[in-house]
């Protein structure tokens, strides 16, 4: 955790994670993307939703909101466009911005927002229990999907770039190193950024499912994660199983703060007219 | 000594254990993580990358703490 102390609320620490989730490695390897980009802790801003993921924003050093259950974008497009100029980061689950907050994310798309999304996706409701999310996998056990899960999961990346998001990428706690760099890549984006940040729960998701240990579920991710520049020279068999990371998508569009700055500023030459 | 450890924040999960190169972390009677021959550390900072808890910190030799 070299350099990143200052970005931790120390009196806060040890954070109530179980042993073995992923979520630290991931926060931990979004405070050294915000290290490496050397932000100020005095203008950024951090937002979270409800959720084990959501728990993060309570152990960072920077201005932080913990609000409502699938609403952190809500709240961070507020605050974004009360204040074009901090860097807002939210920080949410899978269920958080798939399900509850699943309209929230593909308006804050959409509207390319100059958010950074990292969605803590460990494939399950943890803090509630091991209920089934979107992003449970089809045939995947939980405690509401005791016989195996017959529903298709979202796949966050394609539904992110369907709805307008500007950056999008893929990265595992495994990659921790991979990740900063997308996150670092998100926070630059001048738009809606959205990092799939896929993580163990060895507890809720991974004991229902048999996957071992929290070691054992990061060798996984190593083994069935494929980087984005290899796809185009293996064949779609091989593909079967595996997941993609690395940047998956950029584009360019307006940015929702800087077309209503503008709104306002021609709205203003004609009197309020 | 490569690394720092705060014992307090280690849960046991064990990331750190199946990760190094070296073979040379382990959990104690307490379930917490140590160091059983500092000597052969490479600094390679694998647990540190993928600790959850903040319980590694890699300090790189002759630098004294490398959070400055």
């Amino acid at each position: 955790m070299a350099g990143i102390e200052k970005y931790l609320r120390q009196s806060a620490l040890p954070h109530i994670w179980c042993p073995g989730c992923g979520n630290g490695i991931l926060l931990a390897a979004i405070l050294r993307a915000i290290d490496k980009l050397g932000l100020d802790q005095k203008k950024t801003v951090v937002v979270s939703g409800i959720g084990c993921s959501s728990r993060a924003s309570g152990y960072m050093n920077f201005n932080t909101v913990h609000t409502a259950h699938g609403r952190a974008l809500t709240f961070a497009t507020g605050i974004k466009l009360a204040k074009p100029e901090l860097n807002v980061i939210v920080l949410t689950g899978d269920g958080d911005s798939t399900a509850i907050g699943g309209n929230h994310f593909i308006h804050a798309a959409r509207r390319n927002v100059d958010l950074t999304t990292v969605i803590f996706n460990n494939n399950i409701y943890g803090m509630t229990g091991g209920q089934y999310s979107p992003l449970t996998p089809m045939d995947a056990k939980a405690t509401t999907a005791p016989f195996g899960h017959i529903e298709r999961s979202f796949d966050i990346a394609a539904l992110a770039i369907a709805a307008g998001a500007t950056y999008v990428a893929r990265g595992t706690a495994f990659h921790a190193q991979l990740l900063t760099d997308l996150v670092v890549k998100g926070i630059e984006n001048k738009g809606f950024s959205v990092i799939d940040a896929i993580t163990q729960c060895p507890i809720s998701y991974g004991r229902k499912n048999k996957m071992g240990s929290a070691a054992d579920m990061l060798a996984w991710q190593r083994d069935k994660a494929v980087m984005v520049q290899a796809v185009s020279k293996m064949k779609p068999e091989d593909l079967e199983g595996k997941f993609v990371i690395g940047e998956l998508y950029r584009s360019v569009a307006p940015e929702y703060t800087a077309e209503y700055d503008k709104l306002i500023a021609r709205v203003s030459k004609k009197g309020g007219k | 000594m490569a690394l720092d450890i705060t014992q307090k924040y280690c849960k046991g999960c064990g990331i750190c254990v199946a990760f190094c190169p070296k073979k040379i972390l382990a959990l104690d009677e307490k379930g917490k993580i140590y160091v059983t021959d500092p000597n052969k550390c490479i600094a390679c900072g694998q647990c540190e990358l993928r600790c959850p808890d903040f319980a590694i910190k890699l300090v790189k030799p002759g630098k004294g703490d490398s959070n400055g």
